[in-house]
């Protein structure tokens, strides 16, 4: 017998670090050669870790939510034959030593219970109800001392917690519901639900966590909006939907402005930029790589469409489906979701009326569409129903001043207002 | 037309109507009430003075005198006595004289209360008006507030009118003699707690029920030990049995029963028991624009009806048509209208049969529970391992309990066995106040009791009974 220790695998070009998503495995567990030992998830995309051998399973390198470091010891194996451990002192304690310097815990440690974090010292101390909480509609069971009480205070019972034996509802129960009720006689009140559920943040929760929090850190977000009268817009894409072409997928708005945004960076090339703010650089890139935030199960994630410089409108509409499935789905590759130089985030038929969108670090431009509306619009002697649209958009203050934010608005909107120029060619 | 302004207007006497207006005098309100009087009423109603209290005279009595005669057969622990007879004359003289009092009593009390009384049949003429005729003229009453307490009266069957042998329990609580052999229609609680009295008292009783069992309304398991009394007492029951009406002679109940050829049940009395009906007519109800809820007057959780200020409590207002349900709602009523919040809560009515042996039943039965969506946990303590029941010589019968499978919140307790009546203050207690069975288990029971066998039943539903 031997131990094998399985470490973390390069999961990525220039990935240093993964973060354990998902145990397959448990200590004690037999795998075959080939299962599934973890999920472990780099940047935004989650890679399978198989077992290279057969053995039982001795320690795992972390629990879910453990970032390990490349390289790290991700399962350590009790392997037929000799095993690739050069064995410490005490097999034991062998278990104590991480091989990489990212802390790895030798031995699943205990999932902390909520109860173990000590409670707001605000909380006052309060007799835990035994028993299943009541259910909804469930009568509530009091003496009838306490019922009549209830009803003199206008106190619903229904809305009343139960401490006693089987929920039962006494004179203090309803005493304490008494000093927290604004008002006696007020009979719409609600029991105070004092529950409180843990979760743990982890895996693509925790990268737009951690990401969100960088870019509002770091980045002087200012916010634009601008509205845009998009009736032009919209009777040219219902023409082009009308046509139904089977070839060619449905338009939104979105291929629409992501050909906008191409023809309006290549007027503003410090729009489609990367600012390195440690080596103080902004990037500015010829190729437009626009990242599309996207709603998925498991959070936001942002795909990208690569080269938006040569696609067409339709190849645009196509690619953007495509990488949103994909997304969704969870089969979006490593490159799929990185490398964007511009992004733009719409909530789609929600929309909104103003956004502040969080820029997507370390571009330094974000595009929000928000909801169309018709509006009443004065022009010159009366008023016309024109189709309106409000574009809300943030900018890293750092390197983008106001007034070029403003101009590079306002070339957008020209464009999506004169929806032929978007296609005429310089 | 003399008229009498109040501010409450109780309409009937009885159990209901009597409580609320004593319990409103009492908060200082200002109340009439009017009773009819007649054969079946008279302050106390139904209730005391053709009901509850004379039946359970009549079974007291009945039940003595089976007991002697027992004695003089067997004396199983030694008493001697020779050939008991009864004086049923003075049976009802002593029944009456016990109605007599309470009802006098009642009288007393809502002198006490400055309720004024005035006996005559009121007749509602508008939602705060009533004319009634009494002995000195009509009267006029007009309140703020009416109290319906009307009550209800036996139900007749179309095929067995009252009159000549077809009685009544009302006429069955007086009779002039025991009758030899007595016809009962209806195994409910009424014919049967009349029946087993007067088959003490040395009847053939016939019962004649169309269920396919006595007592329909209780569960089996109940009522094993009160139809294995009747086989012992020589009561004939003939379930799944219609009464169709009287033979040419008048003499016979003529009667169709499932599987068998019809035929004729010679009967000296055949005493319809077949439930009662809500008391609506005859007192103008129909000019109040009063929600109906099938025969009975529709209420709120308030006892409100559908119009402003008008009540109604007790049988009224439908099942169960019990007195204590009425007197419950009748001091509520009486609250509400002095400005009090209140409202008919009880988390159980319990209810009485005083047969032999007694049935009581608080909250729900096992198999309700189970309907109600509850996982339960039930368990019965038989009389015969309790050593109070054997030093009466009542050992059929036991004690069981339902409880909830999750929490032990008890949610029904029932009986049978005799004087088991008694133990309903207890049942009623421990649900009214929400008792788990840990509770029951908790609580010191006097030693000997019959109400041991509550302990223990509620020990063997946790799995630690003591006593089997």
């Amino acid at each position: 017998m031997g131990t094998r220790i399985i470490k973390l695998p390069d999961v990525g070009e220039g990935v240093a670090e993964a973060e354990i998503v998902e145990w397959h495995v448990e200590v004690g567990q037999s795998v075959l050669e080939d299962q599934l030992l973890a999920a472990v998830m780099t940047d935004k995309a989650t890679v399978e870790i198989p077992s290279p051998v057969a053995g039982v399973v001795a320690a795992l390198g972390g629990e879910v939510g453990s970032v390990l470091a490349v390289g790290a010891e991700l399962v350590r194996l009790e392997v037929a034959g000799e095993g690739n451990e050069v064995v410490l002192a005490a097999p034991r304690e062998a278990a104590t030593t991480a091989p990489a310097e990212k802390p790895a815990a030798p031995v699943p440690a205990p999932v902390p219970q909520p109860t173990a974090v000590p409670s707001a010292p605000l909380a006052p101390v309060t007799r835990a109800p035994i028993g299943p909480p009541r259910a909804p509609g469930e009568k509530p069971i009091a003496s009838p001392a306490v019922r009549r009480r209830a009803r003199e205070a206008g106190v619903d019972l229904r809305q009343v917690r139960g401490t006693g034996p089987a929920g039962r509802i006494g004179h203090d129960d309803l005493d304490a519901f008494l000093r927290g009720a604004p008002k006696a006689g007020i009979s719409a009140a609600r029991a105070a639900n004092t529950e409180v559920e843990t979760v743990k943040i982890i895996g693509l929760r925790r990268r737009i966590a951690q990401k969100m929090a960088e870019s509002k850190r770091r980045v002087a977000h200012f916010s634009y909006v601008e509205e845009v009268d998009v009736t032009a817009l919209e009777e040219l894409r219902a023409t082009l939907n009308a046509e139904n072409r089977s070839d060619r997928p449905r338009l939104t708005l979105m291929p629409f402005l992501m050909k906008a945004l191409v023809k309006a960076v290549a007027d503003f090339p410090e729009m489609n930029a990367l600012y390195d703010d440690e080596a103080e650089t902004l990037e500015r890139h010829g190729g437009v790589h626009i990242g599309i935030a996207t709603q998925t199960p498991s959070g936001l994630m942002v795909p990208v469409v690569r080269h938006c410089e040569t696609l067409s409108l339709w190849d645009c509409a196509a690619e953007v489906q495509r990488l949103a499935e994909a997304a969704r789905e969870g089969r979006a590759t490593r490159a799929e979701l990185t490398g964007s130089t511009i992004t733009i985030t719409s909530l789609g038929a929600l929309g909104g009326i103003v956004t502040t969108p969080v820029i997507n670090r370390p571009e330094v431009a974000i595009i929000g569409p928000n909801k169309q509306v018709v509006r009443p619009v004065w022009q010159g002697e009366q008023f016309v129903p024109r189709t309106m649209m409000n574009l809300s958009s943030s900018f890293d203050h750092r390197v983008i001043d106001g007034y070029v934010a403003a101009r590079f608005v306002q070339r957008i909107k020209s464009l999506l207002e004169a929806p032929a120029t978007i296609f005429i060619e310089a | 037309m003399a008229e009498i302004a109040a501010k409450v207007l109780v309409v009937g006497g009885g159990p209901g109507g009597y409580v609320s207006a004593i319990r409103a005098g009492q908060l200082g309100l200002d109340v009439v009430l009017v009773e009819q009087g007649g054969l079946d009423g008279g302050l106390g109603g139904t209730c005391l003075n053709v009901g509850c209290i004379p039946s359970k005279a009549l079974i007291h009595a009945a039940d003595a005198y089976e007991r002697a005669a027992e004695q003089a057969k067997s004396a199983p622990f030694g008493l001697r006595v020779e050939h008991p007879t009864i004086d049923f004359a003075r049976t009802i003289e002593w029944k009456n004289g016990i109605v007599g009092r309470l009802t006098s009593g009642v009288g007393a009390l809502l002198k006490r209360h400055r309720v004024k009384i005035l006996q005559g049949r009121a007749v509602m003429v508008d939602g705060k008006t009533c004319r009634v005729e009494t002995d000195t003229g009509p009267q006029a009453v007009s309140a703020e507030h009416v109290v319906l307490a009307t009550g209800s009266v036996p139900t007749t069957l179309p095929a067995l009118p009252f009159g000549g042998r077809v009685i009544s329990s009302t006429e069955a609580l007086s009779l002039s003699a025991i009758p030899e052999r007595l016809a009962v229609v209806g195994a409910g609680y009424i014919g049967l707690e009349l029946g087993t009295a007067f088959a003490k008292l040395g009847a053939k009783v016939t019962v004649i029920e169309a269920a396919d069992r006595i007592l329909p309304s209780y569960d089996e398991e109940l009522v094993r030990p009160v139809a294995r009394h009747l086989r012992t007492l020589g009561v004939e029951v003939l379930t799944r049995a219609r009464a169709v009406g009287l033979s040419d002679a008048g003499d016979a109940l003529r009667i169709e029963q499932e599987g068998a050829a019809a035929r004729s049940i010679p009967a000296d009395k055949i005493l319809v028991a077949a439930g009662r009906r809500a008391r609506t007519t005859g007192f103008g109800l129909e000019r109040l624009d009063l929600s109906m809820n099938g025969p009975f007057v529709q209420i709120d959780e308030r006892c409100a009806t559908s119009m402003r200020n008008v009540w109604a409590v007790g049988d009224l207002t439908g099942e169960p048509m019990l007195a204590h349900r009425a007197m419950a709602q009748g001091v509520v009523v009486a609250e509400l209208i002095a400005g009090h919040r209140r409202v008919f809560d009880g988390a159980v009515i319990p209810a009485v049969c005083f047969t032999d042996p007694e049935i009581v039943t608080v909250g729900l039965s096992p198999d309700e529970a189970r309907k109600a969506g509850h996982e339960v946990h039930t368990a019965l303590f038989p009389f015969q391992a309790n050593g109070r029941a054997l030093t009466l010589g009542a050992e059929d019968g036991f004690v069981r309990v339902t409880a909830r499978a999750d929490n032990h919140l008890l949610l029904g307790i029932a009986a049978v066995g005799a004087g088991v009546s008694e133990l309903a203050t207890a049942f009623g207690l421990a649900l009214e106040m929400g008792a788990r069975l840990e509770d029951i288990g908790g609580t010191i029971h006097a030693h000997p009791t019959l109400g041991e066998a509550f302990h223990e039943a509620s020990l063997r539903a946790l799995g630690e009974a003591l006593h089997i």
